[in-house]
C-alpha cells in the first residue's frame, strides 16, 4: 500500500468491494479502511491470525441441515412412542407417532438430499459402509429406519382409507408385518436421533468438536422432548400419559446436559453458545423447554394445556438444533475459536510436561 | 476400522498390496521469495478454475486469500517489524529449550552448502507457499461417507470426483483449513463499465469436493508434482516421506546454527494430533501467523469414545421410553 500527500483527499473506498472483507479485526480499530492512513496489516498481538482469516473452513451446510436435525430428532422419537403404543394397545397414540415419524424422516431426507453439492449422487452414500464416517453410519441408520417407519405408516394410512391402498394380497404381508416393522424402525429410532451429534462432534469445527461428550445427550433430550410433544399435540391425553413422562424427562435431560456441556467446554468456545444469533436462540430454546415442562405437569391432562405444551417443546427443540448448528458455523468462521483453545491445550500439556506431541518442532 | 491415531504408515494401514514409499513435500519458507509460480503451475496442471473475482484484498501481495476448492497451493504473505522478529525469535528459543529432539551439533552444518537468508533486522517478509497437509491420519478423509476420498498408495489423500456427492463433510473435518466444496466461483455479472469478467471456461466438478491431490497423476508417471517442478528456489521440494524430514531437520538445524531461532519445522512429528503430515514446513514464527493451526487433532481420534457416549445416551432414550410405558399400563 502506498502513501502520499494526496492521500487525504482521495474518496473512500466504495463498501463492499471486498472479496472476503468480513470482519477483518475484533478488536482492531476502525481506522486506516478509508486510506487516510496506512493500516495495519497484522491484528494486534493478543490475538495473531493471517488478516483474520478462518483456519478451518465451516461445514458448506444451509439450515436444511439445522432442520433436518430438528426432525431427524423428531421422527426417532416418535418411532419410539409408535412401538411402545403399538405393545401397550394405544391406537391413536400408535397411529399419529408412526405417521409422525414417516413424515418428519422423509422431509428430512429431501433436505438432507437438497443439501448436497451433487443431489443426484445421493445414493452413493449407501455405497459403502465406513466406520470412521458417523454420516456413512447414519446414512444406513437412516435406511433402516425409513424402511420401518414407512412399511408401518403404510400400514396406517390403508386402515384409516378404510383398505382402499391398491394392495390386493400384499395387503396380508402388510399386516404381518407392520408389528415387527414398527419394532424394527423403534430400535433404530434412538441411534437416528443421536448419530447426528457425533457427525457434528466428530468435525474440526470448534464448538461441535468441544462439545462431543455432551452434545449425544443434549440430541436424545431434544428428540425425545420434541417427539412427546408432537405427541400431546396430536393425541388425546387419556392416550398421552407415557409421552407426558417422556417430555418431562427429556426436558430434564436437556436442561442438565446442555449446562454440563456449557461448563466443560473451553471457556472462548462456549462463548458461541451464548453470544450472538445463536446465543438469543438457545435463550429462547431453554425457556421454551422450561414453560413446555411446567405446561406439561400442570396443564398436561388437559387438550388445550397438553396442545400449548407440545407446541412449546416442539419450537424448543428445533431452537436448540438451530442453535448449535449456527453456532458451529460461526466458531469456524472466527479464527479465535480455533487458534486461541489450541494454544491454550498445547501449553497445558507442556506445562504438565508432555513435549513430545507437538505439530511445531525445533528438530 | 483403521488406526485412527498414532504414528503409522498410512498406505500400510489402508491395506495396499504394492507399497511405495510415502511421497511428501518439504516447503522451505526461508527461501521462498513469493513468486506464485507453484499456485499457477498448479491451476494449469489440474485444469483448476478461477477462484471467485479478480480483487485486491489488502494483504500484502496475497490476493489468492486461502486454500480453496480452485486454489491447491496458496502463498501467504506477513510484514512483519523488529518486535515481531524478536519475538519469533524467541518462542524458536522456546521450543528448542524444551527439550525437543535435538538439533544436532551446531558445526554439522558444511560451510559453503548453507543458504544464507538476508539479515532482515528491521523488517521482514514471511513468505510461505501452503498447501494440503496429506495428513497420516486425515479428517476428510475419515468422515467421507461415500468413500470418494481415499488414500493413495503413495501415502496421499485424493478426491475421486465422479464418487462424490458433495455432502461437504470433509470441509467441516479438515484440522487445516484445506479441503473445500467447489461453487461457481463467480459472482453475478458486472455491468459497470471495465469491470465486465472476461469469458471463463465451464467449472468442472462443480458441486464435488476439491483440493490438491499431490499430483496423483503426475506420481503415476513417476514425475514430481507441478508446484514443486516449478519452484524456482527449491522452497518446495519433494520426495519421499522420510527423505523430507530429513531434510528438513538438517536445514532447520543450519538455521539454528546461524543463529536464527525463529526456524522451526511444522508436520514433522510423527506424535502430534494427526500422526505427522506428508506435506512439512519450515517456518520461521508461530503457526498461526501463517494461518496454520497451532495444535490440529484429527477429530476421529476420539470417535471410539464419541460411539460410547452416543450409545450411551440412545440407551437411556430408550431406557425412558421403556420406563414411561411400563409405569402407566
Amino acid at each position: 500500500m502506498t502513501t502520499s500527500d494526496y492521500d487525504s483527499v482521495r474518496p473512500p473506498d466504495p463498501p463492499g468491494r471486498g472479496r472476503r472483507q468480513g470482519k477483518r479485526r475484533r478488536r482492531g480499530r476502525a481506522d486506516g479502511g478509508d486510506g487516510s492512513r496506512e493500516m495495519a496489516m497484522v491484528p494486534e498481538p493478543e490475538f495473531t491470525s493471517y488478516y483474520g482469516r478462518p483456519v478451518v473452513k465451516p461445514a458448506p451446510w444451509g439450515h436444511e441441515i439445522a432442520a433436518y436435525l430438528f426432525l431427524g430428532g423428531v421422527a426417532g422419537g416418535s418411532a419410539v412412542l409408535g412401538a411402545g403404543a403399538q405393545l401397550t394397545g394405544r391406537d391413536a397414540l400408535r397411529r399419529n407417532s408412526r405417521l409422525a415419524a414417516i413424515v418428519s424422516v422423509s422431509v428430512g431426507a429431501v433436505f438432507l438430499v437438497k443439501d448436497l453439492g451433487r443431489p443426484e449422487r445421493f445414493l452413493n452414500m449407501l455405497r459403502v459402509i465406513k466406520l470412521t464416517s458417523p454420516m456413512s453410519v447414519g446414512s444406513w441408520i437412516l435406511s433402516a429406519f425409513s424402511a420401518g417407519a414407512g412399511l408401518a405408516a403404510a400400514a396406517e394410512v390403508d386402515r384409516m382409507t378404510g383398505e382402499r391402498l391398491p394392495l390386493g394380497p400384499l395387503r396380508r404381508v402388510l399386516r404381518a408385518l407392520e408389528g415387527p416393522a414398527g419394532l424394527e424402525a423403534a430400535a433404530f429410532g434412538p441411534a437416528l436421533a443421536v448419530y447426528s451429534a457425533v457427525l457434528l462432534a466428530d468435525t474440526a469445527t470448534p464448538t461441535w468438536n468441544e462439545a462431543r461428550d455432551e452434545l449425544p445427550f443434549v440430541f436424545v433430550s431434544s428428540a425425545s422432548l420434541a417427539a412427546a410433544g408432537l405427541a400431546m399435540i396430536t393425541t388425546p391425553v387419556a392416550e398421552a400419559a407415557p409421552a407426558r413422562t417422556i417430555a418431562v424427562a427429556g426436558v430434564i435431560g436437556d436442561l442438565v446436559a446442555t449446562r454440563v456441556m456449557r461448563r466443560r467446554m473451553d471457556p472462548l468456545t462456549a462463548e458461541t453458545l451464548h453470544e450472538g444469533g445463536p446465543g438469543t436462540l438457545l435463550r429462547l430454546s431453554e425457556a421454551l423447554v422450561v414453560a413446555g415442562g411446567i405446561g406439561t405437569l400442570l396443564g398436561g391432562r388437559h387438550r388445550a394445556g397438553a396442545a400449548a405444551a407440545g407446541l412449546a417443546l416442539v419450537a424448543a427443540s428445533a431452537l436448540t438444533r438451530f442453535g448449535v448448528f449456527e453456532a458451529g458455523i460461526h466458531s469456524a468462521k472466527d479464527p479465535r475459536y480455533t487458534i486461541e483453545p489450541q494454544k491454550r491445550r498445547l501449553a497445558a500439556r507442556r506445562a504438565a510436561g508432555t513435549t513430545d506431541d507437538s505439530i511445531t518442532t525445533a528438530g | 476400522m483403521p488406526q485412527l491415531s498414532g504414528p503409522t504408515d498410512p498406505a500400510a494401514d489402508a491395506r495396499w498390496p504394492d507399497l511405495k514409499p510415502r511421497k511428501g513435500f518439504f516447503t522451505d519458507t526461508s527461501i521462498c521469495i513469493g513468486c506464485k509460480a507453484c499456485e499457477v503451475a498448479c491451476k494449469e496442471w489440474n485444469h483448476n478454475p478461477r477462484d471467485g473475482d479478480l480483487e485486491l484484498l489488502g494483504s500484502s501481495y496475497d490476493n489468492t486469500g486461502a486454500l480453496g476448492a480452485s486454489t491447491w497451493r496458496h502463498v501467504a504473505f506477513i510484514e512483519q517489524k523488529h518486535d515481531r522478529i524478536e519475538e519469533a525469535r524467541e518462542t524458536g528459543r522456546t521450543l528448542i529449550d524444551l527439550g525437543m529432539p535435538s538439533m544436532g551439533a551446531p558445526g554439522a552444518s558444511t560451510p559453503g552448502t548453507e543458504t544464507p537468508i538476508p539479515d532482515t533486522a528491521d523488517f521482514r517478509w514471511l513468505i510461505s507457499s501452503d498447501v494440503c497437509k496429506h495428513c497420516t491420519h486425515a479428517g476428510c478423509l475419515d468422515v467421507c461417507p461415500t468413500g470418494a476420498l481415499f488414500r493413495s498408495e503413495f501415502g496421499t489423500v485424493v478426491v475421486q470426483a465422479d464418487v462424490c456427492n458433495g455432502c461437504g463433510t470433509c470441509v467441516a473435518g479438515c484440522p487445516f483449513g484445506v479441503i473445500e466444496r467447489r461453487r461457481d466461483g463467480t459472482a453475478a455479472p458486472k455491468t459497470e463499465r471495465g469491470e465486465r469478467k472476461g469469458e471463463q471456461p465451464e467449472v468442472p466438478n462443480l458441486g464435488v469436493a476439491q483440493k490438491c491431490t499431490l499430483c496423483y497423476d503426475r506420481l503415476l508417471d513417476d514425475q514430481t508434482p507441478a508446484c514443486a517442478q516449478t519452484c524456482p528456489t527449491t522452497s518446495i521440494k519433494f520426495g519421499d516421506r522420510a527423505d523430507m524430514v530429513t531434510l528438513a531437520k538438517e536445514r532447520v538445524a543450519q538455521l539454528h546454527a546461524q543463529g536464527r531461532t525463529e526456524a522451526r519445522l511444522y508436520g514433522a512429528n510423527d506424535r502430534d494430533g494427526v500422526g505427522g503430515t506428508g506435506s512439512v514446513f519450515l517456518l520461521l514464527d508461530e503457526p498461526e501467523v501463517y494461518g496454520l493451526p497451532p495444535d490440529p487433532r484429527v477429530s476421529t481420534a476420539d470417535l471410539p469414545r464419541m460411539y460410547k457416549r452416543a450409545g450411551l445416551a440412545a440407551a437411556g432414550m430408550a431406557a425412558v421410553a421403556l420406563l414411561s410405558f411400563l409405569g402407566r399400563r
